[in-house]
């Protein structure tokens, strides 16, 4: 651990089996305050199941996890509390459908912050500013384009004041050309000091925006390290074909 | 007489049934929404013993004839010294029977809300009891309505039975009318045509309610 940078996360051994399938086999890595690592690999190795964990949405069947060094992983941490200092983004938006976007940015902070109407409104709003969306406060989801919502969700999150954020493929249910808005609300997150943990493959986002990329194979970590190094002298084979491959397909969204 | 003095004859009476038809439906379609909604929630989100005491419960009183729980309800408890009124009766066995299947009408609506909303307010640290509260009812609420229009149109009509456990509704009027003066197609031409009013400005009713609860943008399925 480093003496200047607090460890916003530490997550430590995680195991996880889905039948008879091990999707985790022994995560470990740490995130430190301010940081942005993006996690790449192949679909179906356990990335969002990595994710979840980290809030316990999933529960790991071994391995520990600490935010700000409170142990989430352990049975008595109350979950609840803890995930409002979790403000996770995820691919379908996941927006409360009856709900206008002020108030699906609104309702975390009346229902669980128990904060008066008036002082969440004001809240709120500040948040949806920040997405670019203020005008759009009174449309409800179905009105919003992809792009739109996936935004409102990620100033639903913010609202909450949370340490870390976890997103989820944010872009990868949207249009090619609603990615952008997006990715750029995110890059200005980053840059504001917000810790963030991303599952992308938006190669030109990882390349300018993250500290450190982990790129995950079949529940392992197959290599981690600074986006030039990853990009520029991977260790692993493996790596190269992949960022290679990758980087040919969604490379050219971002970034240029 | 002619068809029209008959009516004017026969109709105080008839409302006064029509009265009671309606005090019957609004009890038992009220009990049915509450026992319904807990029902819902039990199968879906309870324990396993809970679970399954819902789903044994909605089995058993959509599996068995309104008319026999009625009995048992009406004519069977008193040997357990339990002796209810013909009109609390008709309150408890439609309502009883109601919830069953407003239970199953909430659940298909609570499971038609994406599974990721319900993730998504647990995200930020809502509790679950609060995420039903706030996120999946007031949506399962809207997306109901159709279906539990059907419901309230049904218990308005099948109240009627309850006229064999003398419960003094509008059909049992119409009996009683029509075993005295003989004009039973005349008296229940005229029941019928009360109770097709009363189901018109029902749905009318819930047509409108379901407009003005609409999620702008939304598409609700019919």
């Amino acid at each position: 651990m480093s003496a200047n940078q607090t460890v916003t996360l530490k997550v430590e051994n995680v195991h996880k089996t889905y039948g008879k399938e091990e999707v985790l086999k022994g995560i470990s890595f740490e995130v430190k305050k301010g940081e942005t690592k993006v996690i790449i690999g192949p679909s179906g190795t356990g990335k969002s199941t990595l994710l979840r964990c980290v809030n316990r949405l999933t529960i790991p069947d071994s391995g520990r996890i600490w935010l700000d060094g409170v142990e989430i992983t352990h049975p008595r941490t109350n979950i609840n509390k803890v995930r409002q200092s979790i403000g996770m983004v995820f691919q379908d938006f996941n927006l409360f459908s009856h709900l206008s976007a002020l108030d699906n940015v609104r309702i975390g902070l009346i229902k669980v912050k128990k904060i008066e109407k008036r002082e969440a409104t004001e809240e709120a709003m500040r948040h949806l500013v920040r997405v670019g969306l203020e005008d759009k406060a009174a449309s409800y989801p179905a009105e919003l384009s992809g792009g739109q919502q996936q935004r409102v969700s990620i100033a639903r999150a913010l609202a909450m004041g949370p340490k870390l954020m976890p997103f989820d493929e944010p872009t990868s249910a949207l249009d090619p050309e609603l990615i952008g808005e997006v990715l750029e609300v995110m890059r200005n997150l980053a840059e504001s000091g917000m810790t963030m943990v991303v599952v992308s493959h938006e190669m030109g986002f990882a390349r300018s925006v993250s500290n450190e990329i982990i790129f995950i194979e079949n529940g392992v970590i197959v290599e981690e390290g600074p986006p030039q190094v990853l990009f520029g002298n991977p260790e692993h084979q493996r790596t190269k074909e992949f960022l290679c491959k990758i980087s040919e397909l969604y490379g050219k969204s971002e970034g240029k | 007489m002619n068809f029209l003095e008959l009516t004017y004859d026969i109709l105080p009476a008839l409302l006064k049934g029509t009265v009671v038809t309606l005090e019957l439906t609004v009890c038992s379609i009220s009990l049915g929404f509450v026992l319904g909604i807990s029902l819902a929630l039990g199968r879906l989100y309870g324990n396993r013993p809970i679970s399954a005491f819902c789903a044994g419960y909605i089995q058993f009183f959509r599996g068995t004839p309104l008319l026999v729980q009625l009995f048992i309800l009406y004519y069977g408890l008193p040997s357990y010294d339990i002796r209810l009124s013909s009109f609390v009766a008709g309150i408890l066995g439609l309502g009883l029977n109601s919830a069953a299947y407003q239970a199953e009408y909430f659940r298909g609506a609570i499971q038609s809300i994406s599974r990721g909303q319900m993730m998504a307010a647990r995200a930020i640290g809502m509790s679950r009891f609060k995420t039903i509260l706030n996120i999946i009812l007031p949506q399962a609420l809207r997306i109901v309505i159709p279906s539990w229009s059907n419901e309230l149109i049904y218990t308005l009509k099948y109240s009627s039975v309850a006229y064999m456990i003398g419960a003094p509704e509008l059909m049992a009027q119409g009996k009683i009318i029509a075993a005295e003066n003989f004009r039973y197609f005349e008296v229940f031409l005229v029941v019928a045509f009360i109770y097709l009013v009363a189901v018109l400005i029902v749905s009318r009713v819930l047509n409108v309610v379901e407009k003005r609860v609409r999620i702008p943008g939304l598409q609700m399925a019919q």
